[in-house]
């Protein structure tokens, strides 16, 4: 090999360069990053757009791009355009992907540049989204999980009192609403082939106090894995859950749900808000949210982690800036502002009656939930694994195979 | 001219009335989603027009402010005339000496033949290579890259279609300009190109058509608004969160119109390409 | 001029073309080909070499199979149901009766739809609480309650097919067309004379002159119909219970959302090799069709 020595008239050639590169990007203001979010639950496009132009507002050397595709794309589209050079800056991503991420260096580690008061201030609970190995790989941003929501006007025709605590109880009181005929299917859930109904399936898990590894290795296919996949298909054959729930997403929840032809509903935080909207929804006033229920003996409520981290990607040229942008879209003043879709990581929040105030029902709710969330399982393939696992709720749901079947099968295709 | 019976003539009028509904049916309720109220789009019963059209949804797509979702279209729009204009004028550029030597010289013809087979690779057996070969020059997400892509596509097309406006213009014009002293370039010019201008014609518009239409290409090498084609942000709305089904309709009209204009209004040469492809073989 | 300045000028001209060609077209498929070799991932890895493993797993793996009869399921019967509403289409078409004009005009439009277009435009009529679909039906008393069109298997591939039959029958109605409008009249004119019933018709005198063009738009048709890939993207992903996970799907998923490259390629692969069989066979009943309508 030739070793080209380099001459210290080089060196200094190369420091000017370096010196004045470094003067230019300050003179001549304007950065520009690029950012992917999703246009699915959590913040609307609207709200992330508002943020962001306060930033640039604040930062006019900085200028953001916003990039929103559907949550089914956001994964792929973060890999891919790894190979671009000039892809991403900030990515969100699910509380699944850091495993994966970190592993395929995605993301970078960014465990330095966060500060002790973010530390301290920050929910426990919501750290574990962008963990991973004990390392950060981003701030949290959306502290999520799956609410029980439910229509106030129906359960009062049907002369039920409270909403259920267990599931069986929702069971219960989705026979009377049917019964009674005010409802064909009054419960509604997005179990479509998609990361969703994984989420819904991980809320029942909690609940029967199932496990998804034991010790890297499958163990839904037994136990409360089980058990929770069996309550799905009983539900679904009994006809108190809409049959259209196999084809859902979240979006379909909603619109199901604001319509007016849901009683019951497994839905994120953000859907609240929009259902007490007059403007679109048909039950404005009429919502009521509590946490997902539990088993009797079992679990008091259940939840499932479905946080989403900002990150820095591997590719960014400008780390920098991007963190800045990423410092301020998690800060405590940005999300207590738009507290109405998605509920602030900082702790004091969640006491800030400027936060509370009109959701105080969603706040009562989210005390209990965030504090049971249970995390899908962390594992480089867990694409692989989610893919299978979809595959055995549909089958199953279809009859096309038996729970147990179905999770076998899925636990010798999920690469583990 | 043989006689109809009454019969008949009902039969031929019932016939043709189904099939005009068959067509135009989904078309119009395309339309008409995207002028309705999303309280109407969401009826039980379904309200099959709305009492007062809506039409803000077009302004909202195509408003061009900063930082709205209106300006994300407008920008796929852009990316999508760009990127179809490009890949069809360089797949021309290609197609005239190419399609030329072709039908001059037919002991090359194997070679098209070749290049025409290629349309039997699904993309998804060159996505990989291309998605890194493009990485490495740093042309993802970017529409030269992604014309460059596209070329692949068109080009196969427009030769096969130049060859054939070629063949149907006889030698013996080029030849006579040629015994004048005019050199192949300027017979070309002067005698060939002008009397293969409608093939050309048609054979761009295909090509527009191909690459306006394609998908997959650039779901992969595409990010953001850069470069993101109408066909990609159209399935981004009706993938993600859109709860207004009126103004995905809405998005699906724009993309539509102007391949169904062009298709209108070209109608003749479109069909005349397609049967003398298509008989031609 | 001498044949070799002839041929050599040729391949001059053809040289740009070819040019582009191999670069984006020649390249990446031989390095397809390196690559199904190896275990490569699709960031980083460049993998190592390991034979023909990937084929031995992807040819014996259940999704592959499953996927190779989805997807010929779905071209067998879209490509069948577009000949035949495209050759009823022209003979309609070929008739005269007043707004005939019109009507061929119409046709051009589910073509000039978009593919993507046309994908969502039929996921929002199949949409199981608000559709189109739904809502005609049972307002025609022709079903008594809503369903879920692409949320059962049973219905999923069948939706796919009308919506892939709708936009695409048209073109072959008008490829049909322009056959039909070069049999001579006085041909039909003399069967009719002959006493011959429409059928018969239709099988000797017709057929013949349709054959060819309509071989060449079934060999197209069946081909895009194998590498199907946006429509069933946009409408369904491979779901519900992966019941339209055609092969071009399943390479997505293998080489993309899981990032084998190695395997990915392997399976393009095979999905390239039967597409050209595919191809071949066809072509050679081009011929023959064509030998005979001669």
């Amino acid at each position: 090999m030739l070793k080209s020595p380099m001459t210290s008239w080089h060196k200094t050639l190369l420091g000017a360069a370096l010196v004045s590169a470094s003067f230019a990007s300050h003179a001549f203001a304007e950065t520009t990053i690029n950012a992917l979010f999703m246009a699915q639950a959590a913040y609307s496009e609207a709200d992330v757009r508002a943020m962001t132009d306060a930033f640039t507002k604040a930062n006019p050397d900085i200028k953001v791009n916003l990039e929103f595709v559907p949550y089914e794309g956001l994964h792929d589209k973060t890999v891919l355009a790894q190979g671009s050079g000039g892809g991403y800056d900030v990515v969100l991503f699910d509380v699944i992907w850091p495993a994966e991420y970190a592993t395929n260096k995605v993301l970078v580690d960014v465990s330095s540049r966060i500060s002790d008061e973010m530390k301290k201030g920050v929910l426990p609970g919501a750290w574990t989204t962008v963990q991973y190995d004990g390392k950060y790989y981003g701030m949290p941003w959306i502290l999520d999980t799956k609410y029980l929501f439910y229509n106030k006007e129906i359960l009062e025709k049907a002369g039920i009192k409270t909403p259920p605590k267990t599931w069986d109880e929702l069971n219960a009181q989705a026979k009377i609403i049917k019964d009674k005929g005010l409802l064909p299917t009054p419960i509604a859930w997005s179990w479509s082939q998609a990361e969703a109904a994984i989420c819904d399936y991980t809320t029942l898990v909690s609940a029967y106090k199932g496990e998804f590894l034991k010790d890297g290795k499958p163990a839904f296919q037994t136990g409360g894995g089980l058990d929770a996949l069996k309550y799905m298909v009983d539900s679904y054959k009994s006809g108190l859950t809409n049959p259209n729930s196999k084809e859902f997403l979240e979006e379909d929840v909603r619109k199901v749900f604001e319509n007016g032809d849901a009683a019951f509903a497994l839905n994120w935080t953000y859907m609240y808000n929009m259902a007490n909207d007059p403007k679109d929804s048909k039950v404005a006033g009429k919502v009521g949210v509590v946490p997902a229920p539990g088993v009797a003996g079992k679990s008091e409520a259940s939840a499932v982690n479905g946080s989403m981290g900002l990150g820095i990607t591997a590719a960014s040229k400008h780390q920098d800036e991007a963190w800045k942008y990423i410092a301020f879209m998690t800060s405590q003043a940005t999300q207590n502002q738009y507290a109405k879709l998605s509920l602030p990581i900082w702790a004091s929040s969640y006491d800030d009656p400027a936060v509370t105030k009109g959701q105080e029902e969603l706040i009562a709710a989210a005390k209990v939930g965030l504090a049971v969330m249970y995390p899908r399982p962390t594992t480089p393939k867990y694409q692989e694994l989610s893919t299978a696992l979809q595959q055995a709720i549909q089958e199953s749901l279809l009859g096309q195979s038996s729970p147990e079947d179905a999770l076998k099968t899925a636990a010798q295709n999920s690469g583990l | 001219m043989e006689r109809k019976s009454p019969l008949f003539a009902a039969f031929l009028y019932v016939s043709a009335l189904l099939l005009a509904v068959v067509i135009l049916a989904p078309i119009l309720w395309l339309f008409v989603m995207s002028i309705s109220p999303a309280a109407d789009l969401a009826a039980k019963p379904l309200r099959w027009w709305p009492e007062t059209p809506d039409f803000s949804r077009y302004a909202t797509l195509l408003s061009t402010l900063e930082n709205s979702a209106g300006a994300a279209f407008t920008a796929s729009l852009r990316n999508s005339l760009e990127v179809a204009g490009m890949a069809t004028l360089a797949a021309i550029a290609l197609a005239i000496p190419a399609g030329w030597a072709v039908s001059r010289t037919p002991s090359i013809g194997w070679s098209l033949s070749l290049v025409i087979a290629t349309y039997m690779l699904p993309p998804v057996a060159l996505a990989v290579p291309l998605y890194m070969g493009l990485a490495h020059l740093g042309m993802l997400n970017n529409v030269f890259g992604l014309a460059l892509v596209y070329l692949t596509i068109l080009a196969p097309f427009t030769t096969w279609l130049m060859k054939s406006g070629f063949d149907s213009i006889p030698k013996e014009i080029e030849a006579a300009a040629m015994m004048d002293g005019a050199g192949l370039f300027q017979t070309l010019r002067i005698i060939t190109l002008p009397l293969a201008m409608p093939v050309m014609a048609t054979s761009a518009l295909f090509a527009f058509l191909l690459a306006w239409d394609e998908f997959f290409y650039a779901l992969l090498f595409t990010s953001d608004q850069r470069a993101k084609t109408l066909t990609v942000a159209i399935a981004d709305l009706a993938g993600g969160r859109v709860s207004d089904y009126g103004l995905i309709a809405t998005a699906g009209v724009l993309a539509a119109l102007p391949p169904v204009l062009i298709g209108l209004v070209m109608q003749r040469a479109l069909i005349s390409g397609l049967t003398n492809g298509g008989v031609k073989g | 001029m001498s044949g070799t300045f002839m041929t050599t000028r040729a391949w001059a001209l053809m040289l740009p073309l070819l040019v582009v060609m191999i670069a984006v077209i020649g390249w990446p498929l031989v390095d397809t080909v390196g690559l199904s070799f190896t275990d490569a991932k699709l960031v980083g890895t460049a993998g190592q070499f390991v034979g023909f493993e990937n084929y031995a797993k992807m040819l014996a793996s259940a999704n592959f199979q499953r996927s190779l009869i989805i997807t010929a399921m779905f071209a067998v019967i879209s490509v069948a149901a577009e000949m035949v509403l495209g050759v009823l289409a022209a003979l309609l078409l070929n008739q005269d009766f007043k707004g005939r004009g019109v009507l061929r005009a119409l046709m051009i439009l589910p073509w000039a739809l978009p593919t993507v277009v046309n994908a969502t435009l039929w996921r929002l009529i199949y949409n199981p609480e608000y559709g189109a679909l739904n809502a005609a039906l049972t307002q025609l008393g022709l079903l008594d309650a809503y369903r879920s069109w692409l949320g059962e298997p049973g219905t999923a591939l069948t939706a796919l097919i009308v919506a892939d039959c709708w936009k695409n029958f048209p073109l072959v109605a008008l490829i049909a067309l322009a056959a039909l409008q070069a049999v001579p009249r006085d041909i039909t004119a003399a069967s009719l004379v002959d006493g011959a019933g429409p059928f018969t018709r239709f099988r000797f005198v017709i057929l013949p002159y349709l054959a060819g063009p309509l071989m060449v738009a079934l060999v197209l048709r069946t081909i895009e119909a194998f590498k199907v890939f946006d429509i069933i993207w946009v409408m369904t992903r491979g779901g519900p219970a992966n019941s339209t996970r055609t092969l071009s799907i399943l390479v997505y998923q293998e080489a993309f959302s899981f990032q084998r490259a190695g395997s990915g390629a392997s399976l393009a692969l095979i999905v390239t090799l039967f597409v050209t069989v595919l191809a071949l066979a066809y072509g050679a009943l081009v011929r023959k069709a064509a030998g005979s309508a001669a």
